[in-house]
């Protein structure tokens, strides 16, 4: 992903006039699987929709925004940067299960983000308000 | 907004049955297909853990349960089979649709 | 009502694309619309017409552009996700078409449901 797609101008091209609320979902650890890459991508062309964008992150899914990545030995690139992306984006809700981040033994500040830590009856409810669920 | 989950992975093979049912809130639906109806017939503390989650309507794909060689009356106590049919009405009267893989 | 439908996997490794299509063909019989299917990850390769399973078996991908015939049922597969998969125009089966991530994000917006299939 070294060319983000360009943060849009707030044209109507994209406006159906309707705003709904979209949560993505991510439970699964970066590089073993290609979902964390593919559902980023996602989200930066979502927020492009003026859509009310919410970003879950949950068992290992929490490792996605872990500092630290080194992915050279690998042979893959390291996409985490682009989290840091999201705000220019207007994407700013992004949400962390704290069970799922003690049961790995991290932390916020392990985090490269700014995220809110919800316990699961927290996130439970955040989830039941939402129109538009993607996960992979 | 009512949801109807959707799990598809064994309970034996991931965790997602039970990540669904600790997010899933009172008087939302689950619906296990494809290799989640082990769960619709498990014993133990899958059958436990699906027991105690009473405020929750359990659904399973009779399709899927007939492939994998169960039958009906395997099924734990409260659990509704469903058709494909049935699946489309439950993804109709929710208001959103929640896939857990 | 009216569906989006979103296909995260390929035929045949995993059973998300069959039960993707058994509940779009349930949903048409029931007289709901299809707004769109929108195949991402591995989805892409619902659309290639190279695929040939043994013929006493289901061929996902015609099963998809037979929707797409009667039905009329819009199949847009991603455009990066089906580049790097090496899915491009002259291989795409008939009823598909290849278009960008906008198309999901448009289906979630106006259809009344949108419903992930993937593994």
């Amino acid at each position: 992903m070294s060319d983000l797609p360009p943060i849009p101008p707030d044209d109507d091209e994209d406006d159906f006039g309707v705003v709904k609320k979209f949560m993505y979902v991510n439970r699964r650890a970066p590089y073993g699987t290609v979902y964390a890459l593919e559902s980023l991508e996602m989200v930066l062309v979502a927020a492009a929709f003026d859509q009310d964008v919410s970003v879950v992150f949950m068992d290992d899914g929490v490792l996605q925004i872990k500092k630290g990545q080194e992915t050279a030995d690998i042979n893959m690139k390291n996409f985490s940067p682009t989290f840091r992306a999201l705000e220019g984006y207007d994407v700013e809700k992004l949400y962390v299960s704290k069970k799922s981040l003690e049961e790995r033994g991290l932390t916020e500040e392990d985090l490269l983000v700014p995220v809110e830590v919800l316990d699961q009856a927290a996130l439970a409810a955040l989830m039941d308000e939402q129109e538009v669920i993607i996960t992979a | 907004m009512t949801v109807l989950h959707t799990v598809n992975k064994s309970p034996f093979e991931r965790n997602s049955l039970e990540a669904c049912i600790d997010h899933a809130t009172d008087g939302s639906a689950v619906l296990l297909i494809e290799d989640a109806v082990l769960g619709a017939v498990a014993v133990g503390d899958i059958a436990a853990r699906i027991k105690a989650a009473n405020g929750i309507k359990i659904y399973v794909l009779g399709p899927d349960l007939a492939a994998r060689g169960m039958t009906e009356d395997q099924v734990i106590d409260g659990i509704d089979v469903v058709d494909y049919g049935g699946f489309v009405d439950l993804a109709a009267t929710h208001d959103t649709v929640h896939a857990w893989m | 009502m009216k569906f989006g439908v979103l296909v995260n996997e390929g035929p045949f490794t995993h059973q998300s694309s069959d039960t993707a299509y058994m509940f779009t063909k349930a949903a048409l019989e029931k007289g709901h619309e299809i707004f769109r299917v929108f195949f991402y990850y591995d989805g892409v390769n619902n659309a290639n017409a190279l695929s040939e399973p043994p013929t006493d078996d289901r061929n996902l991908v015609n099963l998809w552009s037979e929707l797409a015939a009667e039905h009329g049922v819009d199949l847009v597969v991603c455009v990066a996700a089906a580049l790097r998969r090496g899915i491009k125009e002259d291989i795409l089966a008939p009823g598909f078409r290849i278009s960008g991530l906008g198309q999901l994000i448009e289906a979630g917006i106006q259809a009344d449901r949108l419903v992930v299939f993937g593994d």
